[in-house]
Order: structure tokens, then sequence, then C-alpha cells
């Protein structure tokens, strides 16, 4: 397992308390997990995503990943209507663990503006994974 | 260097029996015909089964060379939290294989199989009496088909107030066949948060229990351990809410015969025979799951029922409210004989000394590893003691690579990363039947390979060294599953 010094955690980017980021491109936001997050569950086997369509509240369930040591909910950091999966993971799951980044699972379009706001940035998020 | 009963040692390759044997080779001689011979009809005929062709002792070796690849409760520890692995004492088996309990057909007419349906009667009763419970349904033939049994039970309940109920509390530390139990009876689980000390929170189930919720499935004591002090308020709160509380007895062993559930305010709860009551456990079973309602809810219970009328025993199935069949005829039967004789065997007062030992055990071997380990919560524990790998992280050793090394010192590694909110979980359940001698070896052996951790941290990432396979990659298991031979 990684040292906290040790984790990718890109600048750009913002998390959540549960260890997801989120990216903002235009009218569209970016969901995969944080490289902690993929370290502490260890070797993926199986990522249960949303269909495109579905409408998630900000910090409701949208999936499960499957490692080999359990079973773990994925909660959305924005609430909005999903546009797209990453169909990738669907047969190679380990993707998420090679680099979570470039590995997204969803992308959705976000109801309102304010909930992207809340996020933490890099730093606040690194205070927090520090406790 | 400090040494568990795990050693190497000489052990016998065995290949798959299509692998083996000679065409001709038999381990059986058919019997001289002795009607004449009539020709197949073609529509019958048609290629045999692939079956090998082997002789008796090439059967016997085989399956006697693979069951010492195994590990079981006759073999060694195997603390195995929340499964309560126990010893299985041999009287079990033996009463079980009686001919009269053994070979007694099913569909017996009731005069002819009165002794059975005793114990079956007899069972029921015993089971009621140890969770201060009403009524007992032996059908269920495991916990999660008991858990089912319940929330069909709730359902059932709801339906007949004519009250539609669509959620259901289940605490964050249940195993995963509660959520999945609730579900598939029209429950949506909405997940409790774990209080600071590991228990469950009143306020929190105060704030979520509605009209809408069925009520709450908890697990007494929890799977980390702990006693939910708060059960009785919680259960008050859910019953002023109209609903209805489920106690899922998977760690019983922790309080037979010291805990009254329907005191605490539980309406519904199952057992697991194979766990508290010394029946086989593990290799998929056979299982029991009994269920246990107080008298409100006696006429949800499956069918059929054993009663007693005028000093005999009869099979009932005349319950219109009943949610119906659960298992062909009588449930797990063999199973059900043994967890009969384990308790007639112990008595009331050995049962409740057997939960007092259990308890006492967990307790040594948490104070004994507190500084060698992270406990998850520093509180007197019951039946089972929980720690974390936060001491490991250091020595880039986990959970996973402690519980590989324990094996090639001889022990079945504890139940692991679970429950999921202990980060790296190590959830270790002596159970009563290991002595001193044999838990003061085992805490000394994880002493042991926690200094291994520190020296030879690669040793461990390579456990287990000493078994017939080494580390298996269970990743590669998990992705690109082989299911067949």
């Amino acid at each position: 397992m990684k040292e906290i010094n040790e984790l990718n955690l890109p600048e750009e980017l913002m998390y959540s308390d549960d260890h997801e980021w989120a990216q903002k491109e235009d009218a569209v936001i970016t969901i995969g997990i944080t490289d902690y997050a993929q370290d502490q569950l260890g070797d993926i086997v199986f990522v249960e995503m949303p269909e495109i369509g579905d409408s998630f509240a900000k910090g409701d369930e949208f999936g499960t990943l499957e490692s080999v040591k359990a079973v773990s909910e994925v909660f959305i950091p924005v609430g909005g209507e999903v546009v797209a999966v990453n169909e990738d993971l669907e047969d190679s799951p380990e993707l998420v663990n090679e680099d979570p980044y470039t590995n997204w699972i969803i992308k959705i379009k976000p109801v309102t503006d304010n909930e992207f706001q809340t996020l933490l940035s890099r730093e606040k998020y690194l205070q927090l994974l520090k406790g | 260097m400090t040494q568990g009963p795990g050693t190497s040692g000489l052990i016998l390759e065995e290949p798959l029996l299509w692998e083996k044997g000679k065409p001709g080779r038999s381990a059986f001689s058919m019997p001289e015909r002795d009607v004449p011979e009539t020709p197949i009809p073609m529509d019958l005929a048609g290629d045999g089964p692939d079956f090998p062709d082997l002789s008796e002792v090439d059967v016997v070796r085989h399956y006697t060379r693979l069951s010492t690849w195994n590990f079981g409760v006759d073999t060694g520890m195997y603390p195995l939290g929340s499964c309560t692995m126990k010893y299985n004492p041999k009287i079990n088996e033996k009463i079980a294989s009686f001919p009269g309990l053994s070979s007694a057909h099913p569909l017996l007419e009731e005069s002819l199989c009165q002794g059975n349906l005793q114990i079956l009667f007899e069972l029921q009763q015993y089971l009621a009496a140890i969770t201060g419970m009403d009524a007992v349904s032996l059908q269920p033939a495991a916990g999660a088909q008991g858990e089912l049994t319940g929330m069909l039970i709730f359902a059932a309940y709801f339906r007949s107030l004519g009250e539609k109920r669509i959620k259901i509390l289940i605490p964050d530390t249940a195993h995963g066949t509660n959520p999945a139990s609730a579900a598939l009876c029209g429950f949506k689980p909405v997940s409790l948060k774990s209080g600071n000390d590991g228990t469950l929170d009143a306020t929190v189930v105060k704030e979520l229990m509605d009209e809408e919720t069925a009520g709450i499935m908890l697990t007494n004591p929890n799977t980390l351990g702990l006693f939910e002090e708060s059960i009785r308020e919680v259960a008050d709160l859910v019953h002023a809410k109209g609903g209805l509380v489920y106690g899922d007895g998977a760690n019983m062993n922790a309080v037979m015969g010291i805990v009254d559930f329907k005191r605490c305010g539980v309406d519904v709860m199952h057992l697991n025979l194979h766990k508290t009551f010394s029946t086989p456990h593990g290799g998929g079973g056979p299982g029991a799951g009994p269920v246990c309602v107080v008298e409100e809810l006696k006429r949800f219970l499956p069918v059929p029922r054993i009663v007693e009328q005028d000093g005999r025993f009869v099979v009932e199935h005349d319950y219109p409210d009943s949610i119906g069949r659960l298992h062909g005829f009588f449930g797990n039967y063999g199973v059900l004989v043994r967890a009969y004789c384990y308790i007639r065997a112990m008595g009331a007062a050995h049962l409740k000394k057997a939960s007092q030992l259990a308890v006492l055990n967990a307790n040594y071997i948490r104070q004994e590893l507190r500084e060698a380990l992270d406990l998850a919560y520093d509180k007197p524990c019951m039946h089972e003691c929980v720690f974390s790998d936060k001491s490991l992280h250091k020595y880039k050793v986990s959970t996973l690579d402690l519980a590989k090394r324990l094996i090639d010192h001889g022990y079945h590694p504890p139940t692991i990363y679970f429950p999921l909110v202990v980060p790296g979980a190590i959830m270790i359940e002596p159970t009563e039947t290991e002595c001193r001698e044999d838990i003061d070896q085992f805490i000394a052996v994880v002493k042991e390979i926690i200094s291994e951790a520190g020296q030879d941290a690669e040793m461990l990432r390579q456990a287990p060294a000493r078994t017939k396979l080494r580390r298996l990659d269970e990743t590669l298991a998990a992705r690109k599953p082989c299911l067949i031979g």
C-alpha cells in the first residue's frame, strides 16, 4: 500500500471525501476514483456502472467496485444525469488500478454548477487523507 | 523462533480421476442377470457418460489423498471470525448415523416416525428457550435462507395490515447477505453508519425510522464483536413507528442462555446451527438456519410444522397465513439431528458456559495482541476481536500477507477485510473449543509473524511457502475464472 506522499493526486482535479475525483469540461463532468481509493481497494476485478440516462443526486451510490478484498460502493460527488460510461472497464477492470485518472468511470451532465464548486481541492483532499 | 503446528512434509500428488485408471478396470461386479435380455429401445440409447474406469483402491486413494490437502476443525485452529468454527463433537455423528435417523424416509407415515418428529419438535422448543423467542421453524437451509424467511415474514406481516413499507435499516457492519435478503423481499436497504464506538447510534435510528420503513436488521453481537447495548432503545424506536426488528443470529455463540432476544425487542431472528450448535460447517453445506419469531408472527412461519397433539407428533400444513414452504420435507434433517444432539449433550448450564468461554478466549487474544496489532475499537469484545493492519503499513505488509503467513504456521487464517468499516480488518474468533495452551501458541505465532514483517517483509508477501501450492493469483482467478476442470 502506498504512503500518502506516494499518491498521485493531479492538481487540476476536484475531490470528494468519499475518494472520487471530478473534472469539469464545458457542461460535462467526468468522474472516477482516486489513486488512494484504488490503492486501498486492491486489485479490482469487476466494475458495475449505471446506464446512460440514469439520474443521481449528490452522494447517491452510482455503482460498485469489486476487488479481491471486498465490494465497495461508489458515490456520485455531483448530482446529475449520466451521459457516458467507460465501457472499457467492463472487460478490463484492472485499468482502474493501472491509472485511475485516464480511466474514468462515468460522465454526467450536472443539475447545478454549485455542487462542483463545493468539492475539495487537491490540497484539502490531501489534508483529509492525512487526517 | 516460535513455531505453530505447521511444518513442511511429504505431500502426495494426485491427478484428476479422468487421468487415472484404464479402460475395463472396475470396482464393481454386476450381479448375475435373473431376467431375460431385452433390446434397449433406440430412442433411449446413446453414448454413456464420460466416467473413468477405476478400481476401488484407485478411488479410495484419490479421495484420501485429497482429504490430506484439506484443513478443517479436526486438523487445527480455525479462528474465522463471525463463522464460529468450533469443534463438532463426534457424538453428533454417532447419533446422526443411527439407521432409524439416517435411513428414515421423509414420506413415512406419522405413526412410523414418531421419534424422528419428536426430535424436530423438541429442537424447536429448545431453540425457543435458548433465544427467548416464542415459536420456531426448522425449515431454512442456512443463514441466508433464514434471513430471506425473516424478510418474507416481515413482508407478509405488513401485507396483512394493508401497509406498504419500502425501506429497511441495516447497519454498515452487517453481513452482505442482510441487504440482499431484504432487497429480494422488496425493501430498499438504508445503511446506518455505526457510532464512534462501533455500535449502533440510537439517534441515527430515530432520524431514519419512519412509517415507510419496515424496520431494522441488526446482528447482536455485531460483526465487530461488540454487543449492541442500545438494542432495547433501538427496538422501541422501531416499534413506535410500527416497524419490526430482525436479529441476525450469526454471532449467537457469544450469548447462548445469556441474552433473551424477545426482551431485547427482537421480533424475528435466525440461528446458524452450523455455527453455534456444532454441526459441520464449510464446504458449501448443508447448514441449517432455523427462524424464531414472537407469538404475534407465528402464523406466518413456513410450513410444514411439527405440533404435539395428545402426546403424539403430527405434521401440519394448514396455516393459511404461512409464507409457505422453504425446503423439501423437513429442512436439512441430518443437520437438525446433530444440533439436537449437541444441545442435549451440553445441557442448559454448559451451553451458557460455552458462550462465556468463547467470550473469555476472544478477550484474552484481544488483550495479548493489542500491543502487536491495532485494535479497531478499544473496548471489551464478545466472542471475536477485530484488529486493523495499521501497524504493519510501515513494513508494506498487509492483512492478506499476515493471513497467508499464518497458513505456513498451521493455522486457518482469520476472517480478513471484513467488516468493511475497518480498513485491513483481521477478525479473530477462537471459539470456546480452543484450550489455553493452543491459544497461547497462536498468539505467539502472530507476534512472530509481526516481527518477521520487520526483518523479511518479502517472505510474508510470498507466503505461504510450506503449502502444496504457493500464493495463488486471486486477482487472475477473479478476473478470468476457469470454471471447468
